[in-house]
């Protein structure tokens, strides 16, 4: 997803790597810190996935870094293991293994539980190493006398003893690290680990499991780690047991912020930029311990001022120099476009556009006939009773209208239905399955789900992007781990974004970052991420809130259209539009039932006058 | 580690066990003081506060520098949670009010970023050698008391810390401020609405929270001696503390204080090295039994 073409960044990489040992001695770096900063490039690699791409900032990589290393150096040491590489990738391996125990406690929480429980465990890990494991690992003296890798390819021998040939060795570790992320981040994982980062509600609601691939991202930021930590050993000579220190993940996490997280490469630039400083202000102006301090504050400032990191502000200052450009032919573009209802009129003579589910989703079960039913639903909030006892049923097919006076409970109620919330009664049966106690992403890859109230989109993303999400759900289920496929090349993915795309009259604007689009357009874009998981039933929350009389009418045509081969149930408080739109209604008035009949019954009805009006007069 | 220290030669007895007990209750009341500070912030303002162990440690230094001057053990405790909570108000308005509406990642990364300059500048000042203050000269020694001899210093230390979380609750469930305070862990947008300058409170709650780790930082010194990186593992525990208890809660930051000291310190009395395996295992267990704490509900995330 990230760019069009694919192996620039590949090849300028490499181009990168091979020039690095002939130009950066000039600039006063020392062979071990070109070294160096290679291998805390690829311990950053993984830590972009989780950090920079899925939002999950742990401070806790010091462990895996740790393990993957000592498990090594351990190998090699103490148990005499012969093929140097094969331990660093068992090293690895283990560092995964106990990544994936580790993220099944750590990401029990989000957000800062979770930067706080990863501190937690790290600690832990430092302090096994020390005391109950020191016969293992040294404890505090570490493990001495790490071989270097020698490769016999019969021919002639590869020695990787000196500075100059452990640089190729680690470069050509961190070039396969970074093809292997590029593959990740462009895969259909890596568009689900975007969409996690900027909203995990809704990536959930679409139908991705999120708790699995926020696992995966775990998992694959302890094995860079893991491999990392196996090659400092190498590079050392010896396994250092600071590999444990929090300082150690902390590091990381400032690297990885100064050179621009979510971008992969910010760690490699974060960490040139802090060994380099570090070198220069011990060696050259003699600093002393001070040089923490220098960076402390360098570090900060950078934080406040340069959002993105270095890599963010130089993307930012080319958009300045060519923004301009840009914008202007966005404008002109945006002149020639045809006003909204004349490409909706133009669109509504064309042909229908069927949005079908794939052949993997369950088929209904028994009796055919009523999609949805609802057996004495109820939910209380402590004392509160929001829904007493609803008893709702909804024909395949149906237009469906829910209304009620504010408070009334019909969020509620459609929060239930999603499986959103779980009742405190009653039970929920869609096309014959008893789907009370589901979770909002199984409930969504049978086929039901909802548009939200106050939109819920990716925002970082593009319009095409956050289509894509919701499809990828579709087509490939709950979780899959195809990580090193194109997130293209997926079947069907393409046509079904931009048949969604056409249908809620977004194609023309595929390519703007959600957070460029007018409200209008983001509400249309909210129903189609719903619409593109091809759901057998849609429940819309509102709509029509806070459209202009234009947009509201335009959107009453899209609901229209989409209808076709669909169970829809909408709520709203526009009554004219919404008795244009539906079927049937049922008004909910202090959780319950009020009277459920065709829009001409509801006008005509004195308890649903009542109701709204608070007391009608008889005339 | 705040105070913690292993049982002597090993040999485990009554009053060995006892005497670790007492030293698990006043390890837990000073992660208790810590915590509630690191809560009430997190709660109110919703930045966790990466440098909250800093503020341990600055208040041990300041409070050693004062002591240093005057001589005097009070002098030393005003100076250390008075310089503290200016810290804290200063760094709440220059810098993390600026970040309310940014990512809580960036909120994460100024506070950690602030944490190590603290640390590195008092390193730069004072060297890394640990600096020690002594217990005011009635206080110390050791007090008899029933089979077992106690020093005197950590009996008042209990003592006065209780004091400081009285004080502590005392300010925030009995005054108008308090009321606010707790309003704005509850909803802190519509204590806003209600005409309430949450800016304010803000920087006031910050101060106090700040002033509970800095106020530690000074009573704890003449039981711990300081050193700059002291406050790393305050702060470690501290977020165990939290996680046990639940994010927000007062009332849980002082009961998973005082589980987290027992657990630290009955299991010092076995092997020291497990102290922190322990430490997590209990955490783990109430990830897993309760995963908003045993005292917090599930509001803030």
């Amino acid at each position: 997803m990230r760019n069009q073409r694919p192996l620039v960044i590949e090849t300028l990489t490499a181009i990168g790597l091979i020039a690095a040992p002939f130009v950066l001695p000039y600039l006063g770096f020392a062979p071990t810190t070109v070294n160096r900063i290679l291998i805390w490039g690829l311990f950053g690699i993984g830590f972009d996935i989780l950090f920079g791409f899925t939002g999950l900032l742990s401070f806790g990589q010091s462990a895996f870094f740790g393990t993957g290393g000592m498990v090594a150096a351990y190998l090699l040491t103490i148990m005499n293991f012969p093929h140097v590489m094969t331990a660093v990738f068992i090293g690895a391996i283990v560092a995964a293994v106990v990544g994936y125990l580790v993220g099944l406690i750590a990401l029990r929480r989000t957000g800062i539980y979770f930067a706080m429980i990863t501190v937690a465990i790290a600690e832990v890990f430092y302090f096994v190493e020390f005391n109950p494991l020191s016969a293992y690992t040294g404890g505090e003296n570490g493990l001495p006398g790490v071989p270097t890798p020698v490769f016999n390819l019969g021919f002639t021998t590869l020695n990787f003893s000196s500075d100059r040939s452990l640089y190729g060795l680690l470069a050509f570790c961190y070039f396969i690290g970074i093809v292997i992320a590029l593959r990740i981040v462009r895969s259909p994982v890596g568009a689900v680990l975007s969409a996690i980062r900027d909203n995990p509600l809704r990536a959930a609601a679409v139908g991705h499991n999120i708790h699995g691939y926020k696992l995966t991202a775990f998992v694959i930021a302890a094995a860079y780690a893991g491999f990392a930590g196996g090659l400092l050993g190498i590079m050392q000579g010896f396994m250092p047991p600071e590999a444990f220190n929090f300082d150690t993940s902390g590091q990381l996490v400032m690297q990885t912020a100064i050179g621009g997280a979510g971008t992969l490469f910010g760690p490699l630039v974060g960490a040139t930029v802090w060994l380099y400083l570090s070198d220069f202000l011990q060696t050259t102006l003699h600093l002393g311990a001070t040089w923490k301090l220098v960076l402390g504050i360098v570090f900060v400032l950078l934080v406040c001022f340069l959002r993105h990191g270095l890599i963010g502000g130089l993307v930012d200052l080319a958009r300045l120099a060519t923004g301009n450009a840009q914008h202007r032919k966005a404008v002109e573009t945006a002149g020639h476009r045809v006003a909204p209802s004349a490409a909706l009129a133009a669109e509504s003579a064309a042909p229908i556009i069927h949005l079908t589910p794939s052949p993997r989703r369950p088929k209904p079960v028994g009796d055919s006939s009523t999609i949805l039913q609802a057996e004495g639903l109820t939910k209380r909030f402590g004392g509160l009773v929001a829904n007493d006892g609803i008893n709702f049923s909804v024909r395949c097919g149906e237009r469906r209208g829910i209304i009620g006076p504010n408070g009334a409970g019909k969020s509620t109620f459609f929060k239930m239905l999603t499986c959103e919330m779980r009742p405190s009664e009653g039970r929920i049966v869609f096309e014959g399955r008893d789907i009370t106690g589901m979770s909002v992403t199984e409930v969504c890859q049978l086929g039901l789900t909802k548009s939200y109230q106050v939109n819920q989109l990716f925002n970082r993303l593009t319009v095409r992007e956050n289509a894509t999400i919701a499809v990828l759900a579709e087509k490939r289920g709950p979780f899959r781990l195809d990580l090193l496929r194109h997130v293209g090349s997926v079947e069907g993915v393409t046509a079904r974004v931009d048949d969604t795309l056409k249908v809620v009259h977004l194609a023309e604007r595929a390519d703007r970052p959600v957070s460029e689009l007018a409200y209008g357009e983001k509400r249309r874009l909210e129903i189609g991420l719903a619409l593109a998981t091809a759901p057998s039933l849609l429940l819309l929350d509102e709509p029509l809130a806070g459209m202009s009389p234009l947009e509201r009418v335009e959107m009453v045509q899209l609901l229209k259209s989409i209808s076709h081969g669909r169970t829809m149930i909408i709520i709203d408080h526009d009554m004219d539009s919404l008795f244009e739109l539906v079927e049937r209604v049922t008004v909910l008035q202090e959780g319950r039932v009020l009277v459920e009949g065709t829009p001409a019954e509801i006008k005509g009805n004195a308890a649903v006058q009542e109701a709204y009006l608070g007391g009608v007069h008889a005339a | 580690m705040v105070c913690l220290e292993s049982a002597d030669d090993g040999v485990i007895n009554w009053p060995t066990f006892v005497s670790q007990c007492f030293n698990g209750l006043v390890l837990g009341a000073l992660l208790a003081l810590i915590s509630s500070g690191l809560t009430i912030i997190y709660g109110t303002l919703g930045v966790l506060n990466l440098a909250h162990g800093a503020m341990f440690m600055l208040g041990g230094y300041a409070g050693w520098v004062a002591y240093t001057y005057t001589g005097s053990f009070i002098a030393a405790i005003i100076a250390g949670s008075l310089f503290v909570m200016l810290v804290g108000v200063v760094m709440e308005r220059v810098i993390i009010s600026h970040f309310y509406t940014r990512p809580h990642e960036d909120q994460l990364l100024v506070t950690f970023g602030l944490g190590i300059v603290f640390v590195e500048a008092v390193r730069f000042f004072f060297g890394s050698l640990s600096k020690s203050v002594p217990p005011p000269p009635p206080l110390a020694g050791i007090t008899p008391i029933g089979f077992m001899f106690y020093p005197t210093y950590r009996l008042a230390l209990l003592g006065i810390v209780a004091v400081a979380l009285l004080a502590l609750y005392f300010v925030l469930y009995r005054t108008r401020l308090g009321m606010i305070v707790r309003a704005g862990i509850e909803d802190s947008v519509m204590v806003d609405s209600l005409g309430i300058d949450v800016y304010k409170v803000f920087m006031l709650v910050f101060g106090i929270g700040a002033m509970a780790a800095g106020f530690a930082g000074i009573v704890n010194a003449p039981v711990v001696s300081i050193a700059p990186d002291v406050g790393e593992s305050v702060l470690v525990q501290t977020f165990v503390v939290v996680v046990i208890g639940g994010v927000g809660s007062f009332p849980g930051a002082v009961l998973g204080g005082l589980i987290a000291g027992e657990i630290v310190s009955i299991t010092s009395m076995f092997n020291p090295g497990y102290s922190y395996v322990m430490l997590f295992a209990a955490m783990t267990l109430v990830l897993v039994l309760r995963p908003y704490g045993l005292l917090g509900t599930a509001g803030r995330e």
